[in-house]
Formats: C-alpha cells, sequence, structure tokens
C-alpha cells in the first residue's frame, strides 16, 4: 500500500466515526420508529426492531392531528419564505443600486437589528399581536418574521458581485430601475435566492417559542409545539412517538438534500465578504 | 457599498441649461423615491416588530404590569435593582455563561474538524457532506424530544453503551451535576449542522491555486491547514462564533422540552426566567428588565468579539 492509499483509509474511519456519532440519534429514531411498543420499552434497549411495525405511523395519525400540524408548518415557514425573498430582495437593490441619503444609517440600522435579541421583543411583541386578535392566527405566527436584515445583506453581497457590462447595457437600452431589479438582477441572483429560500424556510420550520406563545388552539399549532403532545397522548409508547418524529421530520429532511448545494455554496458569500 | 450605477437617467438633449438641471433633479428625486419605497416594507417590518418592541420594553421595565401586561403601577429602577440583587438572576447567569462555554467551543472545533475531514475530494465526500449537514433539518423541538428518549431514566441506550463499559448509569436529566452537560451535549449536536455548513462553505471558497502551491512547495497537509486554510477562513470562524454565542444566550426549547429549569435550577439559564417570570407569573416588568440587561450582555460582549477577535481575521 502507497502512503496515499493509507492516509485515504484513515480518513475514511475517521469520517465513518464521525457520521456514525452524527447519525446514531437519527438511525436510532428510525428504528424505533418500526417497533412494536413492547420491544420500544425493553431494556437493555433493542438496536433492530423484529419486524417493520408500519401501524405506528397509522397510530400516530389516529392520536394527534400530525397532517395538519405540517399543513400549518408549510405554509407559515412558505409564506415566511416568500416574504422574507420579496422584501430582502428589494431591500438589497436599493442598497446594492440605489442613491438615496440616508444610505450608510439605514444600512447599519438594518445591521444592528441583528443583534437584538428575541427575548427583548417576545414580550411586547405578545402584547401586539394579542391587541391586535392574531393569537391563533396564521398572520401572527407569519408576519413578524417577513423582513429579514440577514437575508438583505446576504442578497447585496451577491448583486454587487454581478457583471457591471449587463447594466450598462440595459441603460443604453433605456430600461428602468424596475425592470432592470426583475428582469436582469432577480433572475441573474437565482443562486444567492435559493441559498436565502432554504436558509429561511429550515429556520422558521423550526421557529418554537413564538408558535408556543400564540397558539392556542390545537389546529393552529405547527410541527414544533405539536411534537410535544405525543409524549403525552402515549405515556410509554416510544415506538409511536419516534413515528412522529420520522413522519414531522421528513418535509425537513427532503428540503435539506435538495438545498443543501446552494446553501453551502451561499451561505458565507454574503455573511462574510464585507 | 459604493458601487452604484444611474440607470434610465434620461439623455439631455436641450440646450437650456435649467433644463437640464431639471430632468436630472426629477431622474434623482425618481431613484430617491424608488429606494424609500424598496426599503419601506422591511423598515416598516423591523419597526414594529423590532424597534417598537425595544422602546416599549424599556418602558415596561419601568413599571409594574398587571396579567393583562396593562401597565398597573410606575415602579422606576425598582425592578431593575431587584432583578440586580437577587440571588436567582445571578445564578441564571452563571449557568448561562456555563451553558456557552460547555457549548460553543466544543460546536466550532467539532465543526472545523468535520469541515477539514471531509472538504478532501474522495470518491464519497459528497455522502459525508450531507450527513455532517443533517442535524440542521433537524428542529429543536424534535431534536429535543428525540435526546429525551435517548436520556431516558431507564430505557436510555446511552446507558446500555456505558454499562457495556462497565461504567454505571447516569441520571442525565435529573441529576443536577449531569443536567446542564446533558442539554449541551445534545445542544452541540442539533448546531451542528448549521456549523458545519458555513464551515465547509468558508473552506470551499479558498482558492484551489494556493492548495497546488502549498503542495509544490512541500507543505504537508497539517502545515497546509495551519498555515493556509486556517487563516482563510477565519472569517467564517468569527461568524460562527459570534453566531454560536449569540444563540448559546437564547437557547429555550430544549430547556423546556427536556428538563423546565431543574433539576434543582441547575438547567435555569436567563432565557427560561425571563421567560418564567413574563409568561408564567406575568411579571412583565422584571420580566423586560431581564431582558434588556441580557440585551446590553450580548452587545457588550458582540463589541468585545469585534474589538479584539477580528483583529486576527484575514479578510480577503
Amino acid at each position: 500500500m502507497t502512503i496515499r492509499a493509507v492516509n485515504q483509509t484513515i480518513l475514511y474511519i475517521m469520517l465513518s466515526i464521525a457520521a456514525l456519532f452524527i447519525l446514531f440519534p437519527l438511525l436510532f429514531t428510525l428504528s424505533s420508529a418500526f417497533m412494536s411498543s413492547a420491544e420500544s420499552a425493553t431494556y437493555p434497549p433493542r438496536l433492530l426492531p423484529s419486524g417493520l411495525h408500519w401501524d405506528n405511523f397509522l397510530q400516530v395519525v389516529d392520536t394527534v392531528p400530525v397532517i395538519r400540524f405540517i399543513t400549518n408548518s408549510f405554509a407559515v415557514s412558505g409564506a415566511i419564505m416568500l416574504g422574507q425573498l420579496i422584501t430582502a430582495s428589494m431591500a438589497a437593490y436599493a442598497f446594492a443600486f440605489l442613491r438615496f441619503p440616508g444610505k450608510a444609517v439605514i444600512f447599519s440600522l438594518f445591521l444592528s437589528t441583528m443583534m437584538i435579541p428575541w427575548e427583548v421583543t417576545m414580550i411586547p411583541n405578545y402584547l401586539t399581536v394579542r391587541s391586535w386578535h392574531w393569537i391563533d392566527s396564521y398572520q401572527g405566527l407569519i408576519v413578524p418574521f417577513l423582513a429579514s436584515a440577514f437575508g438583505t445583506f446576504l442578497l447585496r453581497q451577491y448583486f454587487l458581485q454581478l457583471p457591471k457590462e449587463l447594466f450598462e447595457a440595459a441603460k443604453v437600452d433605456g430600461c428602468g430601475h424596475i425592470r432592470v431589479f426583475i428582469q436582469l438582477v432577480l433572475p441573474l441572483s437565482a443562486p444567492s435566492l435559493a441559498t436565502l429560500a432554504v436558509y429561511s424556510f429550515l429556520t422558521n420550520w423550526s421557529n418554537y417559542l413564538w408558535p408556543m406563545l400564540i397558539t392556542n388552539k390545537e389546529s393552529m399549532r405547527t410541527v414544533q409545539i405539536g411534537i410535544s403532545m405525543l409524549q403525552f397522548e402515549e405515556v410509554t409508547a416510544w415506538n409511536v412517538v419516534m413515528a412522529g418524529i420520522v413522519i414531522m421530520l421528513l418535509p425537513s429532511l427532503i428540503l435539506l438534500i435538495v438545498g443543501l448545494k446552494p446553501l453551502v455554496r451561499g451561505i458565507t458569500a454574503g455573511a462574510l465578504k464585507g | 457599498m459604493e458601487k452604484e450605477i444611474t440607470l434610465a437617467s434620461p439623455l439631455p438633449r436641450e440646450s437650456s441649461r435649467s433644463k437640464k438641471a431639471a430632468s436630472l433633479r426629477t431622474s434623482r428625486w425618481k431613484e430617491r423615491s424608488l429606494a424609500y419605497f424598496f426599503l419601506a416594507p422591511s423598515l416598516i417590518l423591523f419597526g414594529i416588530f423590532l424597534f417598537y418592541p425595544l422602546l416599549k420594553s424599556v418602558y415596561l421595565s419601568l413599571y409594574l404590569t398587571d396579567p393583562q401586561g396593562r401597565v398597573a403601577s410606575f415602579a422606576g429602577a425598582d425592578n431593575f435593582k431587584n432583578v440586580l440583587t437577587s440571588e436567582v438572576f445571578y445564578n441564571s447567569l452563571w449557568i448561562t455563561v456555563k451553558f456557552i462555554l460547555l457549548t460553543v467551543p466544543t460546536g466550532v472545533a467539532a465543526a472545523l474538524v468535520l469541515a477539514a475531514l471531509s472538504i478532501q475530494k474522495l470518491k464519497f465526500t459528497k455522502l459525508f457532506q450531507f450527513f455532517f449537514s443533517l442535524p440542521m433539518a433537524v428542529s429543536v423541538g424534535t431534536g429535543s424530544i428525540i435526546w429525551m428518549v435517548l436520556y431516558h431514566p431507564t430505557l436510555s441506550i446511552l446507558n446500555y453503551g456505558l454499562s457495556l463499559a462497565g461504567i454505571p448509569p447516569i441520571a442525565w436529566l435529573t441529576d443536577p451535576k449531569w443536567a446542564l452537560l446533558s442539554i449541551a451535549l445534545m445542544t452541540v449536536w442539533l448546531n451542528l449542522g448549521f456549523n458545519y455548513i458555513v464551515m465547509l462553505s468558508g473552506m470551499q471558497s479558498v482558492p484551489e491555486d494556493l492548495y497546488e502551491s502549498a503542495k509544490i512547495d512541500g507543505s504537508g497537509s497539517f502545515r497546509t491547514f495551519f498555515r493556509i486554510t486556517l487563516p482563510l477562513i477565519s472569517p467564517s470562524l468569527f461568524f460562527i462564533s459570534v453566531v454560536s454565542i449569540i444563540s448559546a444566550f437564547q437557547s429555550f426549547a430544549q430547556i423546556n422540552i427536556l428538563t423546565k429549569g431543574g433539576p434543582m435550577n441547575s438547567t435555569d439559564v436567563l432565557v427560561y426566567n425571563i421567560y418564567q417570570d413574563a409568561f408564567i407569573n406575568y411579571r412583565f416588568g422584571i420580566g423586560s428588565a431581564q431582558a434588556l440587561i441580557l440585551f446590553v450582555l450580548i452587545t457588550l460582549l458582540t463589541i468585545v468579539q469585534f474589538k479584539f477577535g477580528e483583529k486576527k481575521v484575514h479578510y480577503q
């Protein structure tokens, strides 16, 4: 064996050990989801189920309105994602291409919002949303998150890297800013828009505290809050709980598979090359 | 920031200067109003849901409120005095600091090592990259339930693993000595996906030819890593440290689901304390005062990080 081959083998072993550690909680979840309730409650614990107990998944759907939770989460995260793409790309265009007084001040104002921790705003926001009677409503879950300073910053960095010649050509053709924005800048920025889309969807899918505060009705709960209902419904049936978790993990997992590439490619482009 | 382009400025053909100036003024004016129009949605949203609440927090922190959140009486600095003289607050602060020390350095180091290992172009690199990113798809709510089973007092598979190695079982979440550590371990795992993605992204943006020339110079892989990769990804490292500290300060869901601040307040971090004061005991004033103290702490810490950390950061 050459040194290179030895090195590669060591690297593979290290990668596999690391992967095992990281995947273990997820593999354990998947495996438990297919166990019978007796199998999931034995000690020493089993690593693999004796057979595939698909009925766990049916039981989840029967006990808890999972489909409703997933639909809610999809609606909320999807709407926030779309909204952030629109507000952030508009603001980013202004910062990148337009001249106006107060630009530097407004830009630092945007950046400063990233510093304000959510807890500081949580109490007043709760009071605001309640006074608007937005408790248990989609707008209450969506509207407070529609703007994103991180997204604006990410897109602005990307817009600034677009080739200048294109804009010269558009200028000669007599294109106005709105046309340039919609027909030139947005299509050319598809990669960074994809990055923002994936990032925004995944982070909002994970929102926990806010949905917990402003939803009381079961029909308005999102996945993150609904999930803890499983645990109280069935005290010992961990197999059913895990089946519920598998169902609730699927959407974000699929999105990660599709979106990993734009995420890795784009996430530092905006955040770091200041 | 200064790369600005004026588009569609009408080409003035008139010889009269005043007309030229007037049309220039209109196009300026058009550009400005367009800019404010483009910024308006974000600014209005930030105004309502970030800046107004920030000021409102200051206001609330000076008052006592009834359970409806209505102001009952002026308290002046009393809320702050109460917070700053209470043992519970300092206990929470100390737990928060411990939690940050447990999660941030480990999380950043783990992500760095994983990214360094999986950046090499091998057959299954892409697959490993996907594996290491996976926790990003796990939300804190779902992650907490998964770890609740792993830490289960009687069914814990982790304890079973320990017993195979002859180690007595650990009461992960019920022993005050272990609870915070257990939450920290779970949090490191949960945040690893995002940290890893940022780190990998930073490493991928290091130009290929730098590695080539390092190789030609006969630099070994460790030397290359410390001399070339590390300085060049220092912006990513810095970014991740700042973000990790802020998010560690804000960790709430896993504590609410796994320990509820216990056992014996051993996991009662600041945010959990604020949540309890405001939304369980309806003491919005005290809650706001604590939240503001937290804000000041985070801001100071971030300023310190920028002051001292950014000097060492190498921007391309």
